[in-house]
């Protein structure tokens, strides 16, 4: 019988592959550790389409070896089931028998497959309902919060005194170093922007107004909420999620007692107290970012300085800000909470939910502060 | 209605929306039974302990609690059981930022008219009973998970309940913790009538505290055997059955 003889890659190659008529023996020889094995498969998976029905070992040669070794013959092994080819694996080392009847012990699949592939109109329509259900459960969730609220005006609202004070503590005083760097240099940045602009009209002295209209009306209500999302509604969603981890959120329901009420209303009227105070300060500390440009990089006299900011001081201004930075109090502590009371019930989704509630805080600070823009363009303020 | 009847199961279908865990599923405990929930992982023991706790809606069939259906019943009704069950989760479930006695007064004072006072010391002796004394001023996080799940339990007996549920009480225990939880488990259940339904693949516990037992099956997604422990070991219905409670024997 004439015997072809293919080697896998150079002459003395520890992985041999002989076809003799309709049986392949596969020959292991000497140290079989980290073996690249893909080439090897490709090249058996063509001699089975060519005509071999039984399937041989040969391991008299085989010294060490390593999970590279059983993955080979793992994969062999499941192209001769699926080709119908006969094989025994009598001549392997028993060590390596026993594994691999480990490895095929189990052929049950997981019952329920996470992501089947579907067709684009379905999954489409899979989008929609799943777009459908959340803003059916947000809209649940916002009319809770609302029975929250009632509960909590009516005075039989169960939230803990400790809690509130706790959540106020984490996001006023905690908040204030970290506000009052970044607004005094978002100040900073802009008086610098502005500068450059306004000193090729010799009107430098404008950017008093600047800043102070920049930082009042808009800016220091966004840095306070993009700070706030970033610091506090991640808290929020990150430890209440990891109490729904640890089955916390079950035991407060079981003993009756509300999420929202326990939960949601610290956090809420919490960061609705903190945060126009904070803006006020991140007001207070972009106008001196501002003052510091002027005063000490543009010479401006320090006295005139201050008189264009507080000319371009304004009330109305002022008041559109702290009611910014209001909504965004607001905003945070829902969709904090609403991420970390929808979180899964592993870690991973609380490492999810804690991304999630970042990303839809700051769309919707943005969404917003246009309508709060457009209202106000249309009323005049 | 039987008046010796706890809990009464009726053609159950247990699952999260299109996946479901058990169907068909019949069942009765009786008062002052220790009832075990057995079978092997991700078969849907907690989420059986969830639909008797009414905290999953069951998708089809009764589950009446004493007397009240939780399939038909209101928020109130349903709320009225929760305050009669307690409950120890897998996980101890304590609330991290309270101290071991605030979370056992917590239920007390949503629920009871106590003074501050009195509730302290009932969170005392609450701990007490569980061995827990002079641990009232320790957080979650300062103890040991074994303790963990002994303030657990402190917490589930706050109300003197009528059913008390254990989900999994000696996983991640020492044999010496576990033999002791067990223990302690028959003493409530003889002490105070207490009837106590626990969710366990430890086989020591089934056979010393169980009288009355169901065993579920993730493959047929049903229930494959009903009795007392003892009885099912000699007299397995099945092989699944046979191998569980031998730990993995052929027969
Ligand atoms: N909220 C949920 N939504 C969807 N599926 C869930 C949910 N909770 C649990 N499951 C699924 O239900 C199955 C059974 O979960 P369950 O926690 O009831 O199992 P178990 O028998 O208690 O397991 P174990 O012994 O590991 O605790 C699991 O496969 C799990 O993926
Ligand atoms: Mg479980």
């Amino acid at each position: 019988m004439k015997s072809k003889t293919i080697t896998s890659s150079k002459n003395l190659s520890p992985v041999q592959i002989q076809q003799k008529g309709d049986v392949l023996l596969l020959s292991f020889n000497g140290n079989i550790i980290n073996y690249e094995s893909q080439d090897l498969l490709k090249t058996i998976q063509n001699s089975f389409s060519r005509g071999v029905n039984h399937l041989d070992f040969q391991t008299d040669f085989l010294q060490d070896w390593d999970s590279s070794l059983l993955v080979i013959l793992y994969e062999v092994l499941r192209m001769a089931k699926s080709n119908n080819i006969h094989y025994s694996l009598t001549s392997l080392p028993d060590n390596l028998q026993q594994l691999l009847n480990l490895a095929f012990a189990v052929d049950r699949k997981p019952s329920h497959s996470q992501s089947e592939k579907l067709p684009v109109i379905e999954r489409i329509g899979q989008l929609a309902m799943q777009f459908y259900g959340q803003t059916i459960s947000v809209l649940k969730y916002l009319g809770a919060v609302g029975g929250g609220v009632w509960r909590f005006l009516t005075a039989s609202s169960i939230m803990r005194k400790t809690d509130f004070l706790a959540a106020l503590e984490e996001c006023g005083p905690q908040a204030l170093a970290i506000v009052a760097l970044i607004s005094f240099l978002v100040g900073l940045i802009l008086a610098f922007v502005g500068a450059v602009q306004l000193q090729t009209f010799g009107a430098q002295i404008y950017v008093a107004s600047l800043v102070t209209i920049g930082m009042c009306r808009i800016m220091g209500a966004i840095m306070v909420g993009i700070i706030m999302a970033g610091r506090t509604g991640s808290a929020y969603a990150a430890t209440i999620g990891t109490m729904q981890v640890n089955e916390e959120l079950d035991a407060l329901q079981t003993m009756g007692l509300s999420h929202i009420d326990f939960l949601v209303m610290p956090r809420l009227f919490s960061l609705l107290i903190a945060m126009p105070i904070l803006t006020m300060l991140a007001d207070f500390m972009g106008m001196m970012g501002g003052a510091f440009v002027g005063v000490f990089l543009m010479n401006l006299p320090y006295q005139e300085y201050w008189k264009y900011a507080f000319n371009a001081f304004n009330l109305s201004n002022f008041s559109v800000g702290i009611f910014h930075g209001f909504c965004f109090g607001f905003i945070i502590a829902i969709c904090g909470c609403y991420c970390g009371l929808t979180c899964g019930r592993n870690a991973d989704s609380v490492g999810l939910a804690t991304t999630r509630s970042v990303v839809t805080a700051i769309v919707w600070m943005i969404v917003v502060t246009g309508i709060i823009t457009v209202i106000c363009q249309e009323l005049g303020i | 209605m039987n008046k010796n009847i706890a809990i009464d199961v009726r053609d159950l279908t247990v699952g999260y929306g299109d996946y479901i865990l058990l169907h068909d599923a019949t069942y009765q405990v009786h008062k002052g039974d220790i009832f075990i929930i057995m079978g092997g992982s991700g078969c849907g023991k907690s989420s059986m302990l969830r639909v008797l706790t009414g905290l999953l809606p069951p998708q089809k069939g009764d589950v009446v609690i004493n007397g009240t259906n939780i399939a038909t019943a209101s928020a109130e009704e349903v709320q009225k059981i929760r305050e009669k069950s307690g409950i120890l989760y897998q996980s101890g479930a304590l609330f991290s930022s309270m101290t071991l006695a605030e979370n056992i007064a917590l239920p007390l004072q949503q629920y009871s008219d106590y003074s501050d006072e009195t509730i302290r010391e009932l969170a005392h002796l609450k701990l007490a009973l569980v061995g827990l004394t002079g641990f009232d001023d320790f957080y979650p996080s300062e103890i040991s998970g074994g303790m963990k799940k002994r303030a657990g339990l402190a917490r589930a007996l706050a109300f003197d309940p009528d059913i008390v549920y254990f989900d999994e009480p000696s996983a991640g225990l020492d044999p010496i913790s576990s033999h002791n939880l067990d223990e302690l488990i028959l003493e409530l259940n003889q002490s105070l009538g207490t009837t106590i339904v626990v969710v366990t693949h430890e086989l020591d516990s089934i056979f010393t505290i169980g009288n009355n037992s169901i065993f579920l099956d993730a493959g047929s997604k049903t229930i494959l055997a009903h009795g007392d422990p003892k009885e099912l070991l000699k007299n397995p219905p099945n092989q699944e059955v046979y191998q569980f409670l031998t730990r993995g024997e052929k027969k």
